[in-house]
C-alpha cells in the first residue's frame, strides 16, 4: 500500500514540477520584452551593459591628477597570471623625507582574464573594472598599459 | 466551395477525360509523389525556422533575424548551404550502408504520409488498417538510425544508435497502447473511420479522463520515438557530439535532419487525427448552430492548426526539460508509462463496452 502511495506521489510530483517549468518557458515565449539579447553593432550608442560587467582594469584619477594607489603591491600578489607589475620610485616629500611611491603601474591587458581578484585585493580602492570592451588593436604592444597618468601623484590622506 | 478535395477532383476529371485510365493512374501517382516531396521541402523549411524561433523566444533570445524579413529565410539559406556542401564518406566506413541510411530514413517518413488525411476526402491511401500501418512503418525508422551508427565506424555514432535502439523499442509499446485505446473507442483501424467517429466531439473530450491520460502517454512516447529532447539520447550533443549522424555532412546530413522534422510532423498529425479529430471541425454534441459555424473554417486549416499546435507542444517540451539519463529513460517507460497505459487501456475498454463515453 505504501508503495502505491509513493508511486502516485512520484507521478504527481513529476507532473507538477514539469508544468512549473513549462509555465516559465511559456511566460518567456509570450513576453518578448524579457529578451536580453543586445544587437551589438547596431545599438552601439545605446548599449546597456550590466553593472558588474568587467572590461578592463583602470585607475581613476581625480581632477588634480591624483590617484589612490599607495603601491602596496596587493594587486600584483593577488593576480594569478602576472598581469600587473608595480614599479616604484622614491619621492622626497615636504619634510625632506624619502617616501616610496609608484612610478608606473603596468597592466598587461593581453594577459588579463578579468577575474576581478586585484580589485578585491586593493585596500584603498585605487583600481576598478571599466565597462569598455572593444580592445582589439593591430599591435599587441598597445595592450600593455600604464594605469597611472603621467605626473600623477597619490591623493592626500590615502595610506 | 474551395477545398483541397475539390482541386483533386478537378484534376482527376481532367486527366480521365484526356487520357486512358492507366495513364491517368500513372499521372496521378507522379503528382502525388511530387506533392509529397514538395510538402517535405516546405515542412523542413517551416519547421526548422519555427523551432529556432520558438527556442530563441523560450530562452529569452532573439533567434535568427538577419536573413529576410524577421529572419524567415534563414532556413532557406541553411538548406542552400547544405546542398552545396560536400557529402563526405569516412574512409573506414561501410560505404554502401553509410550512403543508404539517410535514404531509408526519408523513405520511412514518406511511407508514413500515405494514410494521413490532410483534409475532408483528401487522403493518399485510405487503407482499412491505417493506424496499424503507421505504427508498423514508424518502427522501421530505428533501422536507418542503427545502420547509420554502425556504418559510420565511429564510437559516438555507435553509442548513439544503440541508445536509440533501446529507446525506440521501449517507447513503441506505450505509443502503441495509447493508439490502441482510441482504436477501441472508435471501433476501427481505418483513419477515415476514426475521424468520422469524432463528428460529434473529439475523442479527447468524449473519452473522459482515460482519453486524456492516453493523449499524455502518446505525446510522451512519440517525443521519445522521434528522438527529440528530453529524450534525445541518440544525438545528445553534449555527450556524443551528434550521435548517429556525427559523420554525416552535406545533403546526407540534411536528409536525416529533414527526416527528423517530417517525423515530428507525422506523429503530431497522427496525434491530431486520433485525439483531436483530424480535419474534423470542433463539434459539440447536438449544438447544430455552433457546429455549422465551425464547418465554415476549411477542414485543411483545422488539420494543420491542430498538427502545428501539437508540434508547438513538442517543441515546448524540448526547450523546457533537461535530457534524461539512459536509466531514467528506461525507468520512465517500463515502470511508469507502460503500467499506466495498460491500466488505462483496460479502463477505456470497459468504458467502450459499457458505452460510458459520449
Amino acid at each position: 500500500m505504501k508503495f502505491i502511495v509513493k508511486y502516485i506521489k512520484d507521478i504527481w510530483g513529476a507532473i507538477t514540477s514539469l508544468l512549473k517549468g513549462m509555465r516559465r518557458t511559456l511566460y518567456y515565449f509570450t513576453h518578448h520584452k524579457e529578451i536580453i539579447t543586445q544587437q551589438y553593432p547596431d545599438n552601439r550608442d545605446t548599449l546597456n551593459l550590466p553593472e558588474r560587467f568587467k572590461g578592463e582594469v583602470v585607475m581613476p584619477h581625480d581632477e588634480n591628477n591624483e590617484h589612490r594607489c599607495t603601491g602596496c603591491q596587493a594587486c600584483e600578489l593577488a593576480c594569478p597570471n602576472g598581469t600587473i607589475k608595480v614599479i616604484f620610485k622614491n619621492e622626497i616629500n615636504a619634510e625632506g623625507k624619502k617616501k616610496k611611491a609608484i612610478d608606473k603601474l603596468v597592466y598587461h591587458l593581453e594577459l588579463c582574464t578579468m577575474c576581478n581578484l586585484c580589485i578585491e585585493a586593493c585596500p584603498s580602492d585605487a583600481i576598478k573594472m571599466a565597462q569598455t570592451f572593444e580592445h582589439s588593436v593591430f599591435d599587441r604592444n598597445q595592450l600593455t598599459k600604464i594605469l597611472n597618468n603621467p605626473g600623477s601623484k597619490i591623493m592626500e590622506g590615502v595610506e | 466551395m474551395w477545398s483541397l478535395s475539390h482541386i483533386t477532383n478537378e484534376i482527376h476529371e481532367w486527366l480521365s477525360s484526356t487520357f486512358n485510365p492507366t495513364w491517368t493512374l500513372i499521372f496521378e501517382m507522379v503528382l502525388a509523389g511530387v506533392a509529397v516531396i514538395g510538402l517535405f521541402a516546405v515542412l523542413g523549411l517551416v519547421l526548422v525556422i519555427m523551432e529556432r524561433k520558438v527556442s530563441a523566444w523560450m530562452q529569452i533570445r532573439l533567434g535568427p533575424n538577419r536573413v529576410g524579413p524577421k529572419g524567415i529565410l534563414q532556413s532557406t539559406a541553411d538548406t542552400i548551404k547544405l546542398m552545396v556542401k560536400e557529402g563526405m564518406t569516412p574512409s573506414g566506413a561501410d560505404k554502401f550502408l553509410f550512403n543508404l541510411a539517410p535514404f531509408i530514413a526519408m523513405i520511412v517518413a514518406m511511407l508514413l504520409m500515405a494514410p494521413l488525411a490532410f483534409a475532408k476526402d483528401f487522403q493518399l491511401w485510405d487503407l482499412n488498417i491505417g493506424v496499424l500501418f503507421v505504427s508498423a512503418i514508424s518502427s522501421l525508422s530505428v533501422i536507418s538510425i542503427l545502420m547509420a551508427g554502425w556504418a559510420s565506424n565511429n564510437k559516438y555514432s555507435l553509442l548513439g544508435a544503440m541508445r536509440s535502439g533501446a529507446q525506440i523499442v521501449s517507447y513503441e509499446l506505450s505509443a502503441g497502447l495509447s493508439v490502441l485505446s482510441i482504436v477501441v473507442l472508435a471501433g476501427s483501424l481505418s483513419v477515415s473511420d476514426i475521424i468520422n467517429s469524432q463528428a460529434d466531439g473529439w475523442w479527447i473530450f468524449k473519452g473522459h479522463i482515460p482519453a486524456i491520460i492516453a493523449f499524455i502517454t502518446f505525446i510522451i512516447a512519440v517525443t521519445a520515438e522521434t528522438n527529440r529532447a528530453p529524450f534525445d539520447l541518440a544525438e545528445a550533443e553534449s555527450e556524443l557530439t551528434a550521435g548517429f549522424h556525427t559523420e554525416y555532412s552535406g545533403m546526407k546530413f540534411a536528409l536525416f535532419f529533414l527526416a527528423e522534422y517530417v517525423n515530428v510532423f507525422i506523429v503530431c498529425a497522427i496525434g491530431a487525427t486520433l485525439f483531436l479529430g483530424g480535419w474534423m471541425p470542433l463539434h459539440i454534441g447536438s449544438w447544430d448552430g455552433f457546429n455549422h459555424a465551425m464547418d465554415y473554417i476549411p477542414s485543411s486549416i483545422w488539420f494543420f492548426g491542430k498538427t502545428f499546435f501539437l508540434i508547438f507542444l513538442i517543441m515546448w517540451f524540448r526547450w523546457t526539460f533537461p535530457r534524461l539519463r539512459i536509466d531514467q529513460l528506461l525507468n520512465l517507460e517500463w515502470k511508469y508509462l507502460l503500467p499506466i497505459s495498460m491500466i488505462n487501456l483496460l479502463l477505456i475498454t470497459a468504458m467502450a463496452i459499457l458505452k460510458w463515453h459520449f
